[in-house]
């Protein structure tokens, strides 16, 4: 099931001249670079100094490691790098940890023991994720404002458990869908409890695909910027607020606003590369399986 | 006798029940919490768009009815957001549909390198918004540095200020860059799962690459493209971030959230307007997911 692990098939419908296919994969190194290459200018722009990056744009440079060094200093009055990491490590940690812990025995119900309109409740879930964040962001900034949670971790903990929890329970499904019945029903046989037959059977099998999709919910609250910017424009603030925050008014910020952008990205994007495969399948094949 | 069956028949059905919500119980947290987070709130806006509500004035909210919507149709800035949020949408989806379909067709293929390529394509889609508008912004757009800029004059083209001058195309651009690659993979998902047996009977047949592609590929493509409108239209409909940092508060990009923040809690404190707006946007998503939901259940029909 794998997408990218298949067996070779005939051939494929682009290129069955050997001529047309190397131009096509020549073509193809091309826009994949082409893709990227705004990425690679943002890391060499991040090591310059200010008075080259902004200047016209040139790759040879003396690389330094200062703008780094300067975005990632406490200001006082400012939101650090710091600060903001660990609200962001916080949040993203505990909203995700709650997104699996209500998403796995849901998911997990409708999946291994399906009832009358589990496709009901399922379409339940994937519908929240269709209302726009707009249609209710006032009344949970008003709510927020009488339980005095603007401004702090606990507001971001909650709705980016809310955020995630449809795709993780869509995600999950998916992956318990393809645990075989037989072997839960071979377990049952054997006298195994509910629990046990979760933590000996099933979770084995579903591991990677709840890795995959904790990795998702982390992905997406560590990206979020809405939620973030309305509700904790300062105090708890997070790592996308802090990027936004360091495009100054005054004076050159370039080559350090690319240092910051480069500190907030590489997390999730060295996760991502090392998790694709399996994330992949779970976006594109958990909504068709 | 006749009593003892009775008694049988509703214990089999008390048993039922119990295995019933036995079934249904692990749903229940995830359910209520989703319902008291997503469903509740959307109530509350619902109720304050019917009121003249601002939070900026001590005056008692006043129920107006359905004044607000009416409001509407006169409402030119409404109206312009609401423009900007159909061209943005349609032209970020489309956009990145075609070339997420063109980058499958390409990667679907063995050459050196696929791996590597793969990774570098999907990798825009892990990039946080905010960094991507930024980005784009200042390193690309840019009239002095942005690199755009610096192939246009080499090849004799003056300098354009991309995101001043052309604020939507800006935008959509980086829409394009940023959802492409999901677009990618799902319909990467579509042509593995082809039958390879079909393609090679009509290899056999003497069918042209193009005459496969339409004849074959495409049928069994569609409800992947179909799955990828719906999905990418109801995130897209949605931009924000990259509202906030390419064009800010210049005019030319507000869609209808950037515009709908900036009236309530942004400042403009116009909670009951802005909620009338709110519903209009999920009254769009609401028919974008109908039609989206009967794909979605088709494709488990299919599948289970």
């Amino acid at each position: 099931m794998a997408i990218f692990t298949r067996a070779p098939k005939a051939e494929p419908i682009l290129g069955q001249n050997r001529l047309v296919a190397n131009l096509l994969g020549l073509l193809t190194w091309f826009i994949g670079l082409l893709f990227f290459f705004p990425l690679f200018w943002l890391v060499l722009n991040g090591f310059k100094e200010e008075s080259v990056a902004n200047a016209s744009p040139t790759l040879i440079f003396d690389p330094t490691l200062d703008r780094f060094r300067e975005v990632t200093e406490a200001n006082a009055g400012l939101l650090s790098f710091a600060e903001a990491f660990g609200n962001s490590f916080w949040i993203v940690l505990i909203s995700t940890i709650f997104v699996m812990i209500l998403a796995v025995p849901a998911a997990y119900a409708l999946a291994i023991r399906p009832m009358r309109k589990w496709r009901d409740v399922l379409f339940f879930f994937i519908s929240t994720k269709f209302l726009p964040i707009v249609g209710i962001i006032m009344p949970i900034w008003i709510i927020a404002r009488d339980l005095n949670l603007l401004g702090t971790r606990t507001v971001l903990v909650v709705l980016y458990t809310a955020m995630n929890l449809p795709l993780a329970v869509w995600m999950l499904r998916s992956f318990f869908a393809e645990v075989p019945k037989e072997l839960i029903e071979a377990a049952q046989i054997d006298g195994c409890s509910l629990l046990g037959q979760l933590r000996q059977v099933i979770l084995p099998i579903v591991a990677p695909g709840l890795a995959a999709t904790a990795l998702l919910c982390v992905i997406f609250a560590w990206n979020e910027f809405f939620f973030a910017i309305q509700l904790n424009p300062t105090g708890a603030s997070t790592i996308p607020v802090w990027v936004n925050s360091q495009q100054k008014f005054q004076g050159q910020f370039l080559a350090g606003l690319s240092a910051a952008s480069v500190l907030a990205t590489l997390p999730v994007v060295v996760a991502g590369w090392a998790a694709q495969k399996r994330m992949i399948r779970g976006l594109a094949m958990g909504a068709i399986k | 006798m006749a009593t003892a069956v009775i008694s049988h028949e509703e214990e089999v059905r008390r048993l039922q029940r119990r295995e019933g919500w036995k079934r249904r119980l692990p749903i229940l947290p995830a359910l209520l919490f989703t319902i008291a987070v997503t469903q509740i709130p959307f109530l509350f806006t619902l109720f304050y768009s019917l009121t003249d509500w601002r939070i900026d004035t001590v005056d008692p909210r006043q129920f107006v009815g359905v004044e607000n919507y009416v409001s509407l149709s006169g409402d030119k800035f409404f109206l312009d957001a609401a423009w900007i949020s159909v061209q943005m949408t349609v032209m970020a989806v489309m956009g990145s549909l075609i070339v997420g379909t063109g980058l499958a067709l390409l990667l679907d293929r063995k050459f050196f390198g696929q791996g590597f390529i793969r990774t570098l394509l999907i990798t825009p889609f892990l990039v946080m918004p905010v960094v991507a508008g930024f980005m784009w912004k200042t390193q690309m757009f840019n009239a002095t540095f942005g690199v755009i800029n610096w192939v246009l004059n080499t090849i004799g083209i003056d300098s354009i200020e991309f995101a001043t001058k052309y604020p939507l195309a800006s935008v959509v651009v980086v829409l394009i860059w940023q959802w492409s690659p999901f677009m990618m993979l799902i319909v990467l998902a579509g042509l593995q799962g082809q039958d390879a047996s079909v393609l090679e009977a009509a290899r056999v047949d003497g069918a042209t690459a193009w005459g496969t592609f339409r004849q074959i590929t495409f049928p069994q493509l569609r409800p992947f493209l179909e799955l990828g409108t719906l999905l990418g239209a109801i995130y897209l409909i949605q931009v924000y971030d990259h509202i906030e940092v390419i064009v800010g508060g210049q005019p030319g990009a507000k869609n209808l959230p950037f515009y709908i923040a900036q009236r309530s809690i942004g400042g403009g404190n116009r909670f009951g307007l802005a909620s009338s707006y709110s519903i209009i946007v999920v009254i769009a998503s609401i028919i974008i997911a109908n039609i989206g939901l009967r794909v979605l259940s088709g494709l488990l029909e299919d599948n289970s």
